[in-house]
């Protein structure tokens, strides 16, 4: 059988699976709705919050930018499960306890205040649909390369099925479906990295084989992919702060990416779901446990990849170009313009001059084969005629394979069986969809539940509730496809500022809200204003209008670490200047820091 | 003698300072691994290799996921510890009251 035929085979049984499940889990109240009913075991929250966690950029994405950037990938490993870790410590069981649906409930309650309510929203909602939009992207790159279907039909085949289950089910029928992608996105990423590290060092386990040995030259893995990237011009795999990658802002990145992470509505919502707060610890642990198997890997899955690449590309000849080449150059993701010598070269920033591998990038597939003609044309004119195609897409940026196509051919790379190349597939397709139904949800809760119960309408019976839910997830849908249709050209600096807005607003107001008493209204407003005034200033001057990084050359990614010390300042040196929280938000306070199942303390109000 | 009351609130002013406590040591080991092993000492330590990666580098890619799992597992373990010896003493608060 093809790979293609693979598969249709394995999408077409995940997608089944994942519809009998949400029918099996399906639900009729808001408290279903929201939270799955506040009945989901420790275990089973642990491995839904592992694939909500995990999106098609952790699966897709992660081991081709750590396989790019080498040492500095890290920080992105760093980072989100550092955040993790944050989460867990100081949000998650605190959230639990405080027992209402969503993050902008507890903001606007315990600072008592519509404003940081509505500030708190607005953020929420921002920061789901950068998300989605990154999720449908991903769904398109799979359907486009594997199925051979044009991208508009992918993206529409993958709203229809999240519909479906999202709207039908809720939180609880997300859950569990969640639970059932997560299984099909770990064996998907499992199975070809130890396939390839047995192949490669003789070694199974992909951790230990990162480290070890090649069987074909007896050279150890990292040493070898150190010494190509220095004979080719590309700046050290394993030595730390090379290039833009200085250690200040290395740090500030990672410490940017853990508090943003740390403040993503759609990963904090589901430890609402779990019955105490005992449950909300343990399914912590049990998350981080399962996204460690991915994570812990991932960077295996990168040296691997790497060592492939030069492998198999450089100073090959137009027959000798693998077949996994052929079919990549086909969606534009990598391509190969000759110097007139016959052989691909592919090289770093440092001998830019001579590298020759590209990718299309936001051209369009006619813009780029007029410029491949041109450059056919200067080739034969020995430069008399034409234009040097590699010149225009050095000038662009656009030198060496797109990452996101990594992980999707390391298979085909090493050359293993059609059904580990199907696998991966409906692997990277499990990771999309579970990612961007949570993030529906949280958009639908915030604003039906936020929006029209708490601001607009506090009369809205549970049916009306629950039948607008429904709508929003609908238009939601609709927005995050189009999206997916007509990806803005601009995805990873916006991704950059979700993450620099969750960590300059809703972090620092998280945790100030739980672990002081004294920290009121006005602080907390005025506070998470500076923050995100500050952060989306830096990056729209730095990003989109070219200003200088005035700030110890901070870069856009990082800036998000600054915000949270200016939004903790702020509201710090407010603090005794202003009127503190009333007696009803310090009880509020001292309620959430009780362990519930004491018997004294007051009885968890309803929403 | 404190009245009954007043030793509830003490007994619960000490569980939270003890979860503060612990979740401040937790942060140090979070901080010391990640952002100081990782980034902030990792040309240093990659003077030496570890399991056939340089240290600096392992840190940053393999040791500071798996400190962040242990470091979770501590937390939960010993958190339902705090919770239980909570319980215990406010159970027996509520005994002698009602002798």
């Amino acid at each position: 059988m093809t790979v293609q035929g693979w598969t249709f085979l394995f999408v077409a049984c995940t997608f089944g699976l994942y519809l009998f499940v949400a029918w099996r889990a399906r639900v009729r109240d808001t408290g279903g709705f929201y939270v799955a009913g506040r009945g989901v075991p420790a275990i089973a929250n642990g491995i839904a919050t592992a694939a909500d966690w995990m999106s098609a950029a952790s699966f897709l994405s992660m081991a081709g930018i750590i396989s790019f950037l080498g040492y500095a990938g890290g920080v992105y490993l760093m980072g989100w499960t550092g955040g993790f870790v944050l989460l867990a410590l100081l949000l998650a069981p605190y959230l639990r306890k405080f027992g209402h649906f969503t993050v902008p409930d507890f903001v606007g309650d315990r600072f008592e205040s519509q404003t940081a309510r509505l500030v708190a929203l607005l953020c929420a909602l921002f920061v789901s649909f950068t998300y989605v939009a990154g999720q449908m992207r991903g769904v398109g790159i799979v359907f486009a390369r594997f199925l051979e279907v044009d991208v508009t039909v992918g993206v529409v085949i993958g709203m229809a099925i999240v519909f479906v289950y999202a709207t039908l089910g809720g939180m609880k029928g997300i859950t569990y479906t969640q639970v059932a992608q997560y299984w099909v996105l770990i064996v998907a990423f499992l199975i070809p990295v130890v396939a390839i590290s047995w192949q490669l060092t003789g070694q199974p386990v992909p951790q230990l084989g990162m480290g070890s040995e090649l069987t074909s030259s007896g050279q150890r893995l990292l040493t070898t992919l150190d010494q190509i990237h220095s004979d080719l011009g590309f700046t050290s795999y394993t030595e730390p702060f090379t290039g833009s990658w200085d250690k200040v802002n290395v740090f500030c990145t990672a410490l940017a990416l853990m508090a943003g992470t740390a403040g993503l509505p759609h990963v904090i919502v589901r430890f609402y779901t779990v019955k105490n707060v005992q449950a909300a610890r343990w399914s912590g642990f049990w998350a981080i446990f399962f996204i460690a198997i991915l994570y812990l890997t991932a960077p295996a899955t990168a040296a691997f990849s790497r060592y492939y690449v030069f492998e198999s590309l450089h100073g090959k000849t137009e027959q000798q170009l693998p077949e996994w080449f052929r079919t990549w150059e086909q969606t534009g993701l990598v391509v190969w313009l000759d110097d007139g010598d016959g052989e691909v070269a592919y090289h770093g920033d440092a001998q830019a001059e001579q590298n020759e591998v590209f990718r299309r990038g936001s051209l369009g597939a006619d813009a780029f084969g007029q410029l491949r003609d041109d450059h056919a044309a200067w080739l034969a004119s020995g430069g008399a005629a034409g234009v040097d195609g590699r010149a225009v897409l050095r000038d662009k940026g656009l030198s060496g394979p797109d990452r996101d196509i990594m992980v999707l051919a390391m298979p085909e790379m090493a050359g293993l069986a059609a059904w580990i190349i199907a696998l991966v597939a409906a692997g990277g397709l499990a990771a999309a969809l579970s990612t961007a139904s949570g993030l529906l949800l949280v958009i639908s809760s915030s604003v039906v539940h936020d929006l029209y119960y708490r601001m607009i309408r506090p009369t809205a019976s549970e049916r009306q509730r629950l039948k607008l839910s429904r709508i929003a997830i609908g238009v939601a849908v609709v927005i995050a496809g189009l999206f997916g249709i007509y990806p803005p050209g601009f995805v990873a600096q916006v991704v950059a500022f979700a993450f620099g807005l969750a960590a300059s607003s809703f972090f620092p107001v998280l945790v100030m809200g739980i672990f002081s008493v004294r920290v009121g209204t006005v602080p907390a407003v005025v506070g998470m204003v500076a923050g995100i005034g500050f952060t989306a200033s830096y990056i729209l001057s730095t990003v989109f209008f070219g200003g200088e990084r005035w700030c110890f050359g901070i870069g856009p990614q990082g800036i998000g670490a600054v915000g949270m010390g200016v939004n903790f300042a702020v509201a710090g040196l407010l603090t005794p200047l202003c009127r503190g929280p009333s007696e009803e938000a310090k009880q509020m306070v001292a309620k959430i820091r009780a362990p519930e199942q004491d018997g004294t303390a007051p009885p968890a109000a309803g929403h | 003698m404190p009245s009954a009351s007043d030793r509830i609130q003490a007994a619960r002013r000490r569980h939270w300072r003890r979860n503060v406590t612990l979740t401040l040591c937790l942060l140090a080991v979070w901080a010391a691994v990640s952002l100081g092993c990782g980034v902030l000492l990792a040309d240093a330590l990659n003077a030496y290799t570890f399991v056939g990666a340089p240290l600096g580098f392992w840190f940053a890619q393999q040791g500071a996921v798996i400190t962040f799992v242990i470091l979770i597992l501590v937390y939960a373990l010993l958190m339902g510890r705090l919770d239980r010896r909570l319980k215990h003493e406010l159970e027996q608060l509520e005994r002698e009251a009602g002798q």
